[in-house]
């Protein structure tokens, strides 16, 4: 794993050898060393521990610019890759859009610790004891687990020509678990920089929960259906609505909320932030370009009050930089990567209570998109899908097929649950209430 | 690189490890993307490092490194052996591996003009010509384009006595053209949607013609603004195929890995409804549907001479005449269920990632159906769909659903009016088995994806698929969207 002496050190020896050659010099180095531990049917099946250290240099010169990528870090070879990137820079027209790299700057915010050493050198031994634990839980109730347990540390520095270092260390732990009872699955997952926050017992006794209770599932009709949205589930589904909050997007009338800033376009309940600072958050406090990021507030009441904005938007559109730019050169902007929905008081317990009639989902899986504009994804419902009725839970049911506009879902929320750090497989970690939802539409249905 | 290769497994055998296998693998790589009329990625460089696997008392280890030097190497090895140990404490039953013979051979992708000796100026020129033909044209709301070239030089060596070279040049290319309005986005591409992917050289993007086909491209993207809305209802379906190849990869490719079948992939890709108890037996498709896994296709993405633990490419029936008959499999998966020998699939995105089961080329075999046309004319009522918009299926692979970019009416066995917002699903042996006419060689496309995503981390990989188009009867069409 990269030291910051030793990333100082690399991104002196290109900066210095760019000196005379170009306006401006950006080095980004990232770094990480997670290890992951993979079982299956109550046997380990994989166990990697790579290390990988990545360079990319950015040079400005007359108006141009470009950008390579190496991971060769020997002096030799970076200022061999920076005499590349002048030659491949000439070759390019002017960038009207080009911006003079940043200056260095004061901290604006304090620097989150998101370090714990003991997650970061957490050993090979150390996760297969847990995942030893997750085993022993499944043997224990007759089942088969399949998951993975992660640890390591992540590393991320910008230095640049006009005197810019940031740099970012944050520990990684990781544990998520299917249980199998016959056909039926449950799963469960956290994501959290403390290894010792992760519980994976915990997460091991919640998917053998919903193992247990998804067995035998009974075939519904497709349509539309109340539902009660785990956090995971909310998470997976509002994935896909995220990259809509990006200026660029609206540049390029890709968002579903074009030219409705200021308008409100979702449920009066809703509100979003990207808040890399949050507590529950994690990821690094700096853009792409080394500029901080800043909390910013999506949607109030249910209002489009704010988008994220790179430099490059910003000064298109007169506005100033959020600190959510990716590096430079790209196609897409910006993106708000450090999400915090809005929760609510009532427990996901009390959703079901209160539930005449609705299918609870665990999570979403294979989410994609179907209609930009109206915002429509597709999905299927995975590893413990129920039936409430008559506020308890029913049955376990035949997974479901959605086609559902997220636009109308987040204007059709009746309750919302407390907010929480939540991990899914289609997007960032992120601050996501459980929500019960009306009128969510099913569109088919499969056999399991 | 051979004697740093001799050197890691020399340290492996030290340590006591009882099978140890490396990739040393350097990588140039270079993407440009076209945004409107500028260049707005432009991006190459280089890797180079090691990956080691090494079974110990029946688990595996991996590590790998950038640094080819003998002492981080040496550190890896060690890294590998350690994990490998903590592995061993919690497998049941220890991982065996299914036999192969020792290869010393050397292999290099087929091309004709080697990308890299390209210049930067034409494959800028290509792409901005073709830009500036869509972003001409009224209506066009945004455009794109790409070129993407790989070398891989990979060394393979084993400690059962394998030392295999492979180069693999790869190339791609595609435009995109956007029109929207204030109720209505559209899109359209070329050759498919995500380009079109080869092994091959500079050579695939002078075929593919960017600039012939831009024009086209942009008018049906704002065609489709005022285009009928795909009808709901159940329906004749013809796939182009570069859609039927996305088809057969997520409805074939995906539930044929043997690692899925028998669980190992259920917490993240999902497991398979093709568990072993079908193979031989189950009726997946109609009797003329034929797939195979054939990585020995020349040219095709997912073609090599070796996979990632050095087993000889080979051509593997997995549906014949309708019937489930083969697996994508590995060395230890095959040894689970009694196959005498590994499939051959093998692969790793990365010398930073242990190999798993990887789709090669899918493919759905031509039939007796001749010509995209000739299906059509043969068809009386039904809809013809093409380019892959979207797609989503279930995690054992069964309720699929998929979005095109366009289509088009057939009646009497003519094309008639464009339709916009096409999609359709069902379930997998259902659909497969309603499929009554699939084409010939006349229009037969040789797919290549990008970016299939599988395993924890996931890896992304390149995958082939052919596929003629071919025709579908009873199908629910319409189902994604409102109208």
């Amino acid at each position: 794993m990269l030291t910051e002496a030793k990333a100082r050190q690399i991104i002196d020896t290109a900066l210095t050898h760019a000196q005379g050659k170009c306006s401006g010099c950006e080095v980004t180095l990232e770094s990480s060393d997670i290890a992951t531990s993979r079982f299956a049917n109550n046997s380990m099946t994989q166990n990697q521990a790579p290390e990988r250290t990545s360079i990319a240099v950015r040079v400005l010169k007359n108006g141009r610019q470009a950008r390579l990528t190496s991971d060769d870090l020997a002096p030799k070879s970076i200022t061999r890759l920076l005499d590349e990137a002048l030659a491949a820079s000439q070759i390019l027209a002017k960038d009207p859009g080009l911006l003079p790299l940043l200056s260095g700057h004061k901290k604006t915010a304090a620097q989150p610790n998101r370090l714990d050493r003991k997650t970061a050198s957490l050993s090979a031994e150390a996760r297969a004891d847990a995942v030893a634990e997750i085993i022993k839980i499944a043997s224990s109730r007759g089942l088969s687990a399949a998951g993975v347990v992660a640890s390591g540390s992540e590393y991320t520095a910008i230095g640049n020509s006009k005197g810019l270092f940031v740099s970012h260390r944050q520990s990684h732990a990781q544990c998520s678990v299917t249980m199998r009872a016959g056909d039926a699955t449950g799963w469960s997952k956290a994501h959290h920089i403390r290894f010792a926050d992760l519980d994976c017992a915990g997460l091991a006794e919640r998917a053998a929960d919903k193992a247990a209770a998804n067995v035998n599932p009974v075939e519904i009709k497709p349509g539309r259906y109340t539902v009660i949205l785990e956090p995971s589930a909310v998470l997976d589904l509002l994935a896909y609505i995220f990259a809509d909050f990006g200026a660029t997007s609206q540049i390029d009338k890709l968002s579903c909320f074009q030219d409705k800033l200021g308008k409100k376009v979702l449920g009066s309940n809703i509100n979003i932030v990207d808040d890399v600072h949050h507590p529950f958050q994690a990821g690094i406090p700096f853009d792409g370009e080394g500029l901080p990021r800043q909390s910013v507030s999506l949607v109030k009441n249910g209002v489009f009050t704010d988008m994220v904005y790179g430099r490059r938007a910003a000064a298109k559109l007169k506005r100033k930089s959020t600190g959510h730019g990716l590096a430079e050169p790209n196609s897409s902007g910006e993106m708000p990567m450090n999400l915090i929905v809005g929760g609510g008081d009532v427990s996901l317990e009390e959703m079901i209570a209160s539930s005449k009639k609705a299918i609870l989902l665990t999570r979403v899986w294979y989410v994609r998109n179907v209609d930009p504009l109206s915002k429509i994804v597709t999905g299927m419902t995975r590893d413990g899908t129920f039936l409430v009725e008559d506020g308890a839970v029913k049955s376990a049911v035949k997974n479901l097929r959605f086609n559902q506009s997220l636009i109308e879902m987040l204007n059709s929320v009746v309750a919302l649950g407390p907010s929480l750090r939540t991990a899914g497989e289609e997007g960032f970690p992120a601050v996501v209430p459980p929500m019960k939802v009306e009128n969510f539409n099913f569109a088919s249905t499969t056999t399991f | 690189m051979q004697k740093l290769g001799e050197h890691a497994l020399n340290i492996a055998a030290q340590l006591g490890a009882d099978y140890a296998d490396l990739r040393i693998i350097e990588q140039e790589r270079q993407t440009i993307v076209t945004k409107g009329q500028v260049v707005s990625e432009l991006d190459s460089g280089t890797s180079l490092g090691i990956g080691i696997r090494v079974l110990v008392k029946g688990g595996w280890g991996f590590a790998s490194t950038q640094q080819l030097s003998r002492s981080a190497i040496e550190a890896a090895v060690k890294r590998a052996f350690t994990v490998a140990k903590a592995s061993a404490c919690c497998v049941n039953p220890a991982i065996g591996l299914a036999p192969e013979p020792v290869y010393d051979a050397t292999w290099v992708s087929p091309h004709l003009v080697d990308p890299f000796s390209v210049s930067l100026e034409e494959k800028i020129g290509i792409l901005l010509e073709a830009a500036k033909i869509m972003n001409a044209v009224k209506g066009v709301t945004l455009t794109t384009g790409f070129m993407s070239f790989i070398r891989d030089e990979k060394l393979f060596m084993s400690s059962s006595g394998s030392r295999i070279k492979q180069t693999f040049i790869r190339s791609g290319c595609g435009i995109e053209a956007y029109a929207a309005n204030a109720d209505d986005q559209q899109r359209r591409s070329y050759p498919k949607s995500n380009g079109q992917h080869e092994l091959a050289g500079w050579e695939l993007i002078l075929r593919l013609d960017l600039k012939k086909e831009a024009q086209r491209v942009a008018e049906e993207a704002v065609a489709l603004l005022s285009a009928d809305i795909c009808p709901r209802t159940a329906a004749t379906v013809v796939l182009e195929p570069s859609q039927l190849g996305l088809q057969v990869h997520e409805s074939m490719g995906h539930p044929a890995e043997l690692d899925r079948a028998l669980g190992q992939e259920i917490n993240f890709a999902g497991a398979s409804f093709l568990t072993p108890d079908k193979l031989n037996k189950l009726q997946y498709g109609a009797g003329i549907v034929n797939l195979v896994a054939d990585a020995t296709t020349p040219g095709a993405i997912g073609s090599f001479a070796f996979d990632d633990e050095g087993v000889q490419a080979q051509n593997v029936h997995l549906v014949k005449d309708g019937t489930f008959t083969g697996y994508l499999s590995s060395r230890d998966t095959a040894s689970l269920i009694g196959l005498e020998r590994s499939g051959g699939m093998m692969r790793a995105e990365s010398c930073h990632f242990a190999p798993i089961i990887r789709m090669t080329n899918i493919s759905l075999l031509p039939g007796d159906a001749g010509s995209l046309e000739d299906i059509i004319a043969d068809t009386e009522d039904g809809i013809y769909m093409a380019t892959n918009y979207s797609w989503s299926i279930d995690q054992l692979r069964y309720n699929f659903q998929f979005s095109t970019e366009i289509g088009w009416e057939i009646k009497n066995g003519k094309r008639k009016r464009m339709l916009k917002n096409c999609s359709y699903g069902g379930i997998t042996p259902q659909f497969w088995n309603s499929c009554d006419a699939i084409g010939g060689r006349q229009d037969y496309m040789l797919s290549g994806e990008p970016n299939c995503g599988k395993g924890q981390p996931m890896q992304t990989m390149w995958t082939g698929h052919g596929a003629p188009p071919a025709r579908f009867r009873n199908v629910n069409v319409g189902i994604a969207h409102k109208g």
